[in-house]
């Protein structure tokens, strides 16, 4: 189950261009059947995850509780309740990939980055966390990075995995600062 | 495509396919997580570039997922090469050697799996040339050469192409060589073969007898008939692959015939439970109601399986039209296709199937000009295992949180809405259609009495060449694992095969000839499952691997009945035990009374099969779990660094 609580927010109404959004969704989905895991999903897709004022918004407009959208949302593993880190590391904990030592990534990672699985770093850079199966057991074990899937990975190369893009932060923040 | 009527159909034939030179690029997830994408655009950049005129196109997966990325060139002479592990470099060498100089690269071919001993009346232009003995040195290259010195002295030089394979589909048959285009191959050459192959194969029109390796793969297509051959985002392909016959028949016969057929055919269903498709379809079609609907289960919840997410992603059409078959069976004029949301190109190709058949007149009000009417709609699912039960399934396609509820009354009686609803798995409709065109005759004559036709597995793990395998039922776990992938990676001795994921078990070593069917696999503890089979080696623990499985179905439990959320979690506290080396003997006997309480009490199927992989491993290994018993804390600590690939702590 999915146990991570959303942090406690102020319940107000979203900013009004996204009520706009949030309206138009509700029009292409209001007259179909079983519409709402699907307009949870389009409003991950927009912000990465559901938040709780888009949510109350949501309920509002559909007339039903907001804890009957809650319900959903926490008995399914997709949505996400807080917003995930800037780099998103996912790692495959399927069975071809546990066989294949998926575990010592993990415990690589979790070193590496100083959190434990399912967690966001403080400066909310990296978000870890591990998956059921992403169905690419031909080259387990697999991760995913931003989006990119790794094949065939190994403990050792972890460091560097993450090194990379803190090097690639570095260089756009001074980028910025000049 | 312009408006297809039921005559479309019926007056075309086969040969009707379009021919002529192309180049394919397998673009599924996992060909595409491989560099796909690239070499796709590499090819088309190429082809532009070389004044060449040939399509450059994607397609499914050909299931090969050890060579990915995949790339299958057609020439004008009608020749097909596949091509595995193609990069940006090799991409470029496909067009400025093999389309422009008609050479085959090196170290790229993935041979065909047709064997004959038949060298017919073409002339052979190159050899395939690879050492697949397990003794570690590739010899490979020191055989090309001899070849090469051999055709020097003979004069071939220039005329026929020696050729380093990547993959032949022989594995432990020493040198192969396979002759193009012909087929004929030869295994466990020795040198001295090679002048006699020369002499009389290449130079002469003679088969060398001895040599000769004709033993075909087990394997037949029938689910992934299309897969890796038709563009999965065009309709025009699949029909000229004969994609959407079936459904044209039916319609001109009746629903009662489509079911009969399908009781001809003894299709079961591919989710796992292996229920007949047909008593299915007849159940739903009995009720009498308003409406009736259908659903494509295509939440692919067991970790380590991915057959569904292909045939989906390479051959849409043939899900599409299996679920309107379904509908058309049990009179439903509405159809659900429920895809996990982890698999966004599956969703996007069933988008697109769906919206060019509404185009051609395939789905919607009047189908192909009769009076079947038929929708269809995708539902995402969003990662709950437990959806995979038919009644959870249901709920979440209401919107609402998937939990099981009590059967019967039966999604058949009482589903989607409370209307009647026939729920199918992804590759059990694939294979409607292919049944429907074929006949119901030739679909049984495949397979073993009671389990007919074919199935598609996930083999992966610890295997050599991981990759889809579609073999008739009745084939032995020694001939998948062995004969096709290639046994087990760095030759490491076999403990067992897990099949059935978190529901199955863990068949060992001693039973791996048994053919694969539905009743042999219950038998052995496990159960056939939607099709992951998982390699485990000597090193594997199988405290471990109950422990992980158990801990999946723990996590998936919904909650609602006792005996699952309970009885999993007290087994997997007591396991957690006995991996630390802290448990007693009598622990073992309390997993016992636990599984037994949530075989036959728990609500779904998920509480029910939660304890397969815990009772199987007991019933094989039993040795290991004792093993942590006896061996107390020290012993666990020991095996944990093992398994973690540390080096052995010397006991001081």
């Amino acid at each position: 189950m999915n146990m991570s609580a959303a942090p406690p927010v102020a319940l107000q109404e979203p900013e009004p261009d996204v009520l706009e959004e949030i309206q138009h969704l509700l029009d292409k989905w209001k007259d179909k059947e079983g519409n709402l895991i699907m307009i949870l999903h389009e409003i991950q897709n927009k912000y990465g995850f559901v938040p709780r004022d888009v949510a109350l918004a949501v309920a509002k407009r559909l007339e039903i509780r907001l804890a009957q959208i809650y319900e959903v949302l926490t008995f399914y593993h997709y949505f996400k309740l807080v917003a995930p880190g800037k780099h998103n590391i996912t790692v495959c904990n399927g069975t071809a990939c546990y066989l294949k030592g998926c575990a010592q990534l993990i415990q690589k990672l979790e070193t590496i980055l100083g959190i434990p699985e399912g967690q966001t770093t403080k400066d909310q850079m990296f978000h870890l966390e591990t998956v059921r199966c992403i169905g690419c057991c031909g080259m387990s074990p697999a991760m995913v990075v931003d989006g990119r899937t790794l094949g065939k990975v190994k403990p050792d190369d972890m460091k560097a995995l993450v090194d990379d893009i803190k090097t690639i932060e570095k260089a756009s923040g001074e980028e910025r600062d000049n | 495509m312009e408006t297809l009527t039921l005559d479309t159909f019926v007056t075309k034939s086969k040969s009707d396919s379009p021919s002529g030179p192309y180049i394919k690029v397998g673009m599924d997830t996992g060909g595409i997580a491989a560099g796909a994408a690239r070499v796709l655009e590499v090819l088309q950049e190429e082809v532009k570039l070389a004044g060449l005129d040939l399509p450059v196109l994607p397609t499914g997966s050909l299931g090969y997922s050890f060579v990915d990325p995949l790339v299958e060139v057609k020439t004008e002479s009608g020749l097909r090469t596949v091509y595995g592990k193609i990069d940006e470099e090799s991409a470029k060498q496909i067009i400025s050697d093999h389309l422009k100089e008609g050479k085959l690269l090196d170290d790229h071919v993935v041979a065909s799996r047709k064997r004959t001993n038949d060298l017919g009346d073409t002339q052979t232009f190159a050899i395939l040339v690879k050492d697949t003995s397990c003794d570690g040195g590739d010899k490979t290259q020191f055989f090309q050469a001899s070849f090469e010195e051999d055709f020097r002295h003979e004069g071939l030089t220039g005329k026929v192409q020696v050729v380093r394979a990547l993959d032949m589909g022989i594995y432990g048959e020493g040198l192969v060589v396979k002759l193009l285009p012909s087929g004929v191959t030869y295994a466990n050459i020795l040198t001295r073969d090679i002048a006699q192959i020369v002499d009389q194969s290449l130079k002469g029109d003679k088969v060398v007898d001895h040599r000769v390796y004709a033993k075909n793969d087990p394997q037949n297509r029938v689910v992934l008939r299309n897969c890796g051959r038709v563009n999965p985002e065009s309709l025009e392909d699949y029909v000229a692959a004969g994609g959407y016959q079936g459904l044209a028949k039916a319609l001109k016969a009746s629903p009662e015939e489509t079911i009969s057929t399908m009781k001809d055919s003894g299709l079961r269903g591919r989710g796992g439970a292996g229920f007949p498709t047909w008593l299915k379809w007849k159940l739903t079609s009995d009720v009498e109601a308003d409406q009736k609907y259908v659903i494509c289960n295509g939440d692919e919840g067991d970790p380590g399986a991915f057959m569904d997410r292909s045939v989906l992603e390479g051959d849409p059409h043939s899900v599409l039209e299996g679920l309107m078959l379904a509908g058309y069976a049990v009179g439903a004029t509405k159809g659900w296709f429920y895809i996990r949301a982890e698999y966004p190109l599956a969703v996007e190709r069933i988008r697109i199937a769906i919206e060019q058949a509404q185009e051609a007149g395939i789905l919607g009000e009047k189908v192909l000009g009769t009076d079947f009417s038929f929708d269809a709609e995708i539902r995402l699912g969003a990662g709950a295992f437990v959806c995979g039960e038919e009644t959870a399934l249901i709920a979440s396609i209401e919107g609402m949180r998937g939990s099981p509820e009590p059967r019967p009354p039966y999604p058949s009686v009482k589903g989607l809405w409370d209307k009647p609803t026939s729920i199918n798995n992804v590759e059990t409709l694939a294979a409607v259609p292919a049944i429907m065109a074929k006949g119901a005759r030739w679909y049984s004559s495949i397979g073993t009495e009671k389990s007919k036709g074919t199935k598609v597995f996930a083999v992966t793990g610890k295997v050599k060449y991981p990759q889809l395998v579609e073999v008739p039922m009745g084939t032995s776990l020694q001939q998948i694992v062995f004969d096709v992938c290639g046994g087990v990676l760095d030759d490491i001795p076999i403990k067992g095969v897990q099949t059935g994921g978190p529901s199955g078990g863990v068949i060992p070593e001693q039973h791996l000839n048994t053919p694969v069917t539905y009743e042999t696999l219950q038998e052995l503890g496990s159960i056939m499952g939607s099709g992951g089979m998982l390699i485990m080696d000597e090193h594997d623990c199988m405290v471990d691997v109950a422990k992980f499985y158990l801990k999946f179905c723990v996590d998936e439990s919904c909650g609602k009945c006792a005996p699952c959320r309970i009885g999993g979690y007290q087994m997997l506290q007591l396991l957690e035990l006995i991996s630390s080396g802290k448990a007693s003997l009598e622990d073992l006997s309390h997993i016992e009374r636990i599984c037994n309480a949530m075989k036959k009490a728990s609500l779904c199927g998920l509480g029910q099969t939660a304890p397969n992989p815990v009772l199987s491993t007991l019933r094989y290994f039993k040795n290991e779990y004792i093993a942590y018993i006896e061996g107390g804390p020290r012993y666990a600590r020991q095996r944990k660094r093992e398994l973690a690939g540390k080096p052995e702590r010397k006991a001081s």
